[in-house]
């Protein structure tokens, strides 16, 4: 998936490459990428338009945590995942894993 | 060194765990496929994350005040060129010389330094890698196609979350004349690890 270079939706960069500082930043980069492309036909608009509001929304809020967000949003607006089941297995996701562990 | 300094410190945080639910969830209902995650990763593994450690690696050859700073500060010096992060938090860098080869491995979990080598390669993670680099590194070395001189020492490094280690490869002969940027294209992630030599 391409992504933006500049402006609102563009990621952290160094030296021009997409900089992640921990494992589940990489993870919900190719999660997005995979939505994109099975469900919404490679057309990322959907997606980076979350991606900008959910940005505004929290200016301060780390770029990764705001890409998780409109992930999230995309995926329960459009009606693939509903919220309860997100917060059902929020609670035990993560248990006996190693974060670090992809 | 116990057991416990390899995990973090902390539990999971929200949005890791958040995120883990959104790709289980995912995965489940085949929105995302199969290993997708995965082999998304896994580009990033060899191409796009060692970058900014073999920068760090190209620096230190070019600069030796910096290398200097880089083996007494690891973490000091690797933010100087603008990388660092929570997988990150605390780098020693161990220099490679004619005597000395490291190399690093978590033998409990998978700890590797995210901000300057990326994501972790799969037989990183896997367990005979993990004990054999601690019962036979010299073997296991051979095995990767890293086989060392008798004489040349091997000292192996445990990552944990305490500490992630970073090898500084030999500047190889013959790149006098190249400049920082291209010496930077010459390290490979293998080399940092410690499993090949330049």
């Amino acid at each position: 998936m391409k992504l933006d270079v500049d402006g609102p939706a563009a990621p952290p960069r160094s030296n021009g490459e997409v900089v992640f500082e921990a494992p589940w930043q990489a993870r919900a980069f190719g999660l997005a990428a995979a939505v994109v492309d099975t469900r919404f036909g490679g057309d990322r608009e959907p997606f980076r338009q979350r991606l900008i509001a959910a940005i505004a929304a929290d200016p301060e809020r780390p770029y990764w945590e705001s890409w998780a967000v409109a992930l999230e949003d995309l995926v329960t607006s459009t009606g693939l995942l509903a919220s309860d089941d997100i917060d059902r297995r929020e609670r035990t996701a993560g248990v006996g894993r190693n974060p670090a562990d992809p | 060194m116990t057991d416990d300094d390899h995990h973090r410190p902390v539990p999971p945080s929200p949005i890791e765990r958040r995120v883990t639910a959104l790709e289980q969830l995912l995965t489940e209902r085949g929105y995302v496929p199969e290993g997708f995650v995965d082999e998304f990763n896994r580009a990033y593994e060899n191409d796009i994350g060692p970058m900014n450690g073999a920068k760090v690696v190209a620096r230190a050859w070019v600069d030796p005040e910096y290398k200097t700073r880089l083996l007494e500060d690891g973490t000091a010096a690797i933010a100087e060129l603008g990388f660092g992060g929570p997988e990150g938090h605390y780098m020693r860098v161990v220099e490679n010389t004619a005597g000395v080869h490291n190399v690093v491995v978590c033998t409990l979990c998978s700890c590797y330094p995210w901000p300057v080598l990326g994501l972790p390669p799969n037989w990183y993670k896997d367990a005979p890698y993990r004990a054999r680099m601690v019962r036979e590194p010299r073997a296991l070395l051979a095995e990767m196609g890293c086989s060392l001189d008798g004489e040349i020492e091997i000292r192996v490094w445990d990552s944990s979350a305490e500490a992630r280690y970073l090898v500084l490869p030999e500047r190889p002969a013959g790149t006098d004349d190249l400049s920082e940027g291209e010496l930077a294209t010459v390290v490979t992630r293998d080399a940092m690890i410690g499993v090949a030599r330049l």
